[in-house]
């Protein structure tokens, strides 16, 4: 363990703002007052928040000190399932600082914004090149905005073939916010199981697909990792009975420049930029979540649609049969950029990002394959699903073992899902790891493997070298203290 | 979780096979989970409940139970109408797990039929519902 | 391609324990017609001092300060920055963190996140803030569709004086659901008619926006005592949260629900997004509340910690039946929002908002001494609503050419309201930049 990445210094406290500061003091400094006081009725006036007054290094110093208490893909390896934690390039963060983008406001004449919804423009085309689908739309704020709005184009075809439809198909192995996007659109979800091998089965939706079912939302590759290779013939089936299919691309990354999901058959794909195209996930957002369409759903697509013409580029909303604005404005713009500059460093050698995190994945999964259960023992795509089955008889769980792993400086992988492998830990390592860090990831699993057997207190027990130890979620949620 | 013969399965109840349980009193009928549910659920978080007065079919949802990780729906074991909820779970829903059979339990209800009873297992017959689970 | 450390030499041993001999074999799985055709049509890669010279040519051709003096607000409001919050929230440990699905290793998000919870429950008035939504629009849609919920009843009301896009949104994501939106007008002051409520039954909810989208400040405590009369919630929507600096709060004014965009504290105006959805409520309701949530507990030594709670309303536990679908939220920009909160404090804040009013009434005054007619009566805050004469659009160009953005026409969202203009001044315009507005308005 000496080896490993995890080690402890210096931790500091630091206690919740409030907790600091003195009334009178100010953070940061004000433009200069060089107008007289107004009036204000004093019906409309209030008492000024009861915030904590800090000075300028209080707040650099809180800050600074809970961002050492996080771990973040600059710190180490962050093989959080379906999440996609590949690193972030700093140039995109700088790019999207650039005066002209930061401080651009979103209501200025078109010709006064050219710049802006060029990028706009270019990078929808650029989704549209990857994916092989014909139409894009980048306004959507995240994932599960973006399947929302897949939803609502679905939604809005039948509705304008003259026959709405109350049923979508949702498998057991798509991402757990299909379901609850499908409910937000008014869909019922019929449920479908994954076969033996872990993937759609033609047979299955045949049964199920009948005339009152809008489609079907697949996620593929699925949340096992695993390319769903009958997709071409489930569209036939779901097309045959006239609905559509969504593809939930939040696993693009392993994919990219060998799949063309308009040749699968697909009508609906979202994409997220902050998992495939390398944009932070902030802690939980902001993403953004851009929606690809065939050719006959582009006039549903939301507005206002980027159009055009000779070189110029302007804001269209003559879009009819759009199911509307999602976003004020026009979307997570400042996502945009940073994806966008991504797409053009890297150019052609997408193609090779999927092959790595595809190698890097079978690397993980070969290796650790006599160690941890296997429940689908086959090739995997971009991530892997082992479990715990082989260390119950330890009375150890994946719970422990993830722990476990933070003590020895890896951030966790994602565990207990997809639900149909009991205790899952799902691995997805991104292409950006390199074969070192594998090796010392297998090899800290492999060392809670043996420690399960020898010292299960120590999984049991940990994490022990983290800011604070395990937490009681049961009290937080008996008795919620959600403000200070 | 706790083994199938650790479980408390008290033989004053009768079971349905949503895990609730429903015990006779009177003309009325007292209803909550069964140790093994609670057990299966882990630490009880929230529990919603409905309304007096509100009436339900046999086999139709009345509320939720809520652990960390979780959510339950709770269903009915016979038609009636609810006459009396168990206002001390709002403060200590704890209680589901402390005590399942007695101040966890949920709702009182006066049944259409007595004779839905009928349909509820034993616990003989629970407990074999239960070795299939396993 | 330097984000790829891989060499050959590594691929090699890798395919050799995966146990194929191409990494084109790793995708076996995928039938051939599923395959692309040919070769990613992309650019070929930038380097690096390429890809800044590109984007910075892309970047200049757009208006922006301090080359640009806008004067335009409409939901995009042009606030100072400090340098310390900018660069605290470069920090990666932040930035490149994820959902902190796990507490231990996640405790600087987790506390900033109920520091944010704690500073927008304050600033609003309300009980329990969410770690953060998409954006004011989206937020509004939201509390639309808890007051639902919670009221189970199937009508919600609007101003029409709710930001227009804001409006559009919740048409979007009321369209499949058979709900009804009603719309409420405004008054020729440029408050809300909340007169059509009488007679409105099954309502849910009414949403009011303060300060309006015209900059007008409503009269919260009235409405919100006519949309109790008729058992709705009361949803105060915003778009400018440094008002509540001095305003009285919509908690105090009766609000059950109220939401908007954060995007004033701490963040650039990035054409528009990302933004920040805040959204507060009463505690009677915290189950029926979209959104995750952090909570305070204690570890097994003890210690203080934070964890996400409440988790069984979201959409990965509760699945159809959540309160929402949102996922991925707006995290870093809470986190914004709070740094930019903590700089300022309360004395700060008041100071602020007081600049934003006082500068605000200097150039309405001033437009208003030159003989430019301010339609709305009704009390403004940093935003205002001007009639300028027939055939100001030339004029407007011309500013534009002297790169001077005078306000917005409001003409595209309210026909009736032809040469109405929407003009902002925060705490970034100087009194010079102000009278330079008005002698060139003027002239």
């Amino acid at each position: 363990m000496n080896d490993s990445p995890g080690a402890t210094g210096l931790v500091f406290n630091e206690p919740l703002l409030w907790e600091k500061g003195k009334r009178g003091r100010c953070g940061m400094s004000l433009p200069r007052r060089d107008v007289e006081r107004a009036q204000l009725d004093e019906e409309l006036m209030g008492e000024s928040p009861d915030f904590p007054d800090l000075g300028e290094l209080d707040v650099i110093r809180h800050y600074t000190r809970l961002s050492q208490w996080n771990f973040g893909v600059d710190s180490g390896m962050y093989p959080l399932g379906s999440c996609t934690m590949k690193y972030n390039p700093k140039i995109n963060e700088l790019v999207a600082g650039l005066p002209g983008f930061a401080g651009a406001h979103p209501l200025l004449p078109e010709e006064h914004c050219q710049g802006a919804l060029q990028l706009m423009h270019e990078l929808e085309r650029l989704l549209a090149e990857i994916t092989g689908m014909d139409a894009v739309s980048v306004q959507p704020s995240a994932g599960a905005q973006g399947e929302l709005t897949g939803m609502l184009i679905i939604y809005a075809y039948h509705k304008g073939q003259g026959k709405p439809r109350s049923k979508i198909i949702v498998p057991d192995t798509a991402h757990g916010t299909n379901p609850a996007s499908a409910a937000l659109c008014g869909f019922r979800t019929v449920k479908v199981e994954s076969n033996e091998l872990g993937i759609l089965s033609s047979r299955d939706i045949e049964d199920i697909m009948d005339e009152d079912t809008a489609g079907i939302m697949v996620t593929n590759p699925n949340t096992l990792g695993l390319f769903e290779e009958n997709i071409r013939e489930i569209a036939a089936l779901v097309h045959a009975k006239g609905g559509l299919v969504y593809c939930d691309g939040a696993n693009m990354n392993a994919v990219m420049g060998v799949v063309d999901m308009g040749k699968s058959d697909i009508d609906v794909l979202h994409l997220n930029l902050h998992k495939t195209f390398s944009t932070p996930h902030g802690g939980g957002g902001p993403g953004a979540g851009p929606v690809c369409v065939k050719k006959k759903l582009e006039p549903f697509l939301p507005v206002p649609r980027i159009v055009e013409e000779d070189g110029r580029y302007r804001l269209s909303e003559e879009y009819p049969e759009s199911i509307g604005r999602l976003h004020a404005f026009y979307g997570n713009f400042g996502v945009m950029v940073k994806a966008y500059s991504y797409i053009l460093s890297v150019g052609a050698d997408l193609k090779k990002v999927s092959q790595l995190a595809v190698l890097n994945a079978n690397y993980i999964r070969q290796r650790l394959k006599d160690t941890y259960h296997l429940q689908y023992d086959r090739p995997c795509m971009h991530e892997c699903v082992f479990s715990d089955k082989l260390q119950r008889e330890h009375k150890v769980t994946t719970l422990d073992i993830v722990k476990r792993l933070m003590d020895y400086g890896f951030h966790p992988p994602t565990i207990y899902f997809p639900l149909i492998v009991p205790g899952a830990i799902m691995v997805e390592p991104t292409e950006t790891e390199s074969k070192e860090d594998l090796d010392r990831f297998v090899e800290a699993l492999k060392r809670i493997a043996r420690e399960a057997e020898v010292s299960p207190e120590l999984l049991r027990e940990a994490p022990r070298r983290s800011k604070v130890r395990r937490l009681d979620e049961t009290g937080a949620a008996r008795n919620p203290c959600l403000a200070g | 979780m706790k083994d199938i013969n650790e479980l408390e399965l008290p033989e004053d109840v009768l079971y349905g096979e949503d895990h609730e349980w429903a015990r006779l009193e009177g003309k009325k009928v007292r209803v909550g989970v069964s140790d093994y549910a609670q057990d299966a659920l882990g630490d009880i978080t929230f529990v919603e409940l409905p309304e007096e007065g509100d009436t339900f079919e046999k086999g139709e949802e009345f509320g939720t139970v809520e652990s960390t990780k979780a959510v339950s729906e709770l269903f009915m074991p016979v038609s009636g109408e609810i006459i009396a909820i168990n206002q001390d779970l709002g403060e200590s829903p704890e209680l589901v797990n402390q005590d399942p059979y007695g101040g966890g339990w949920m709702v009182l209800v006066k049944p259409d039929s007595l004779e839905e009873l009928d349909e509820l297992m034993t616990k003989d017959d629970y407990l074999e519902l239960l070795k299939g689970i396993e | 391609m330097r984000y790829l450390p891989h060499t050959g030499e590594d691929i090699a041993a890798m395919l050799d324990v995966i146990g194929v001999s191409d990494l084109e074999d790793l995708f076996d799985a995928v039938p051939q017609a599923c395959r692309r055709s040919g070769d990613l049509k992309v650019p070929d890669a930038l380097t690096e001092m390429e890809l800044r010279e590109y984007l910075a040519g892309l970047a200049a051709t757009i208006a922006a300060p301090p080359e640009y003096l806008i004067f335009a607000g409409a939901g995009s409001y042009e606030h100072f920055i400090p340098a310390s919050v900018q660069y605290l929230l470069g920090r990666s440990e932040f930035s490149t963190a994820y959902t902190p699905y796990q507490p231990e290793v996640s405790q600087g998000t987790l506390q900033a996140i109920y520091e944010y919870q704690t500073l927008v429950a304050t600033l609003l008035g309300l009980d329990v803030a969410n770690a953060s939504l998409y954006d004011g629009a989206s937020a509004l849609a939201e509390a639309l569709l808890m007051a639902i919920r919670v009221t189970r009843r199937g009508k919600v009301a609007v101003s029409r004086a709710v930001h227009p896009q804001y409006r559009q949104v919740v048409r979007t994501y009321f369209q499949s659901t058979g709900y009804e939106i009603l719309e409420l007008p405004y008054l020729a002051d440029g408050r809300t008619d909340l007169s059509p409520l009488e007679g409105m039954d099954d309502l849910a909810a009414v949403a009011v926006q303060s300060p309006n989208f015209f900059g007008c400040i409503e009269d919260l405590k009235k409405a919100g005592e006519k949309v109790h009369e008729r058992g709705a919630l009361f949803v105060t929507g915003f778009s400018e949260p440094v008002a509540y600096g001095l305003l009285k709060n919509p908690g105090s004014q009766g609000a059950d629900i109220a939401c908007g965009e954060g995007r004033s504290f701490g963040m650039p105006r990035s054409f528009g997004g990302p933004g920040l959805g805040m959204f507060a409520c009463t505690m009677k309701h915290v189950r029926n509340m979209p959104g995750r949530l952090v909570g305070q507990t204690t570890d097994l030594n003890g210690r203080r910690g934070f964890v996400l709670t409440l988790a069984t309303r979201e959409q990965h536990i509760r699945r159809e039946k959540a309160t929402s679908n949102i996922c991925t939220n707006n995290s870093l920009c809470a986190l914004a929002a709070a740094m930019h909160m903590a700089s300022l404090g309360s004395t700060g804040l008041r100071e602020l908002a007081e600049l934003n009013y006082d500068k605000a009434q200097y150039l309405k005054t001033g437009l208003a001494e030159a003989g430019f007619e301010a339609p709305f009566a009704a009390p403004t805050f940093n935003e205002m609503t001007v009639k300028f004469p027939k055939g100001f659009d030339s004029t407007y160009k011309r500013l534009l050419e002297k790169k001077i953005v005078a306000g917005i026409p409001l003409a595209p969202y309210y026909p009736e309201l032809e040469d109405h203009y929407l003009l902002c001044v925060t705490e970034t315009r100087t009194r010079a930049q102000m009278d330079a507005l008005i002698t060139e308005i003027a002239s």
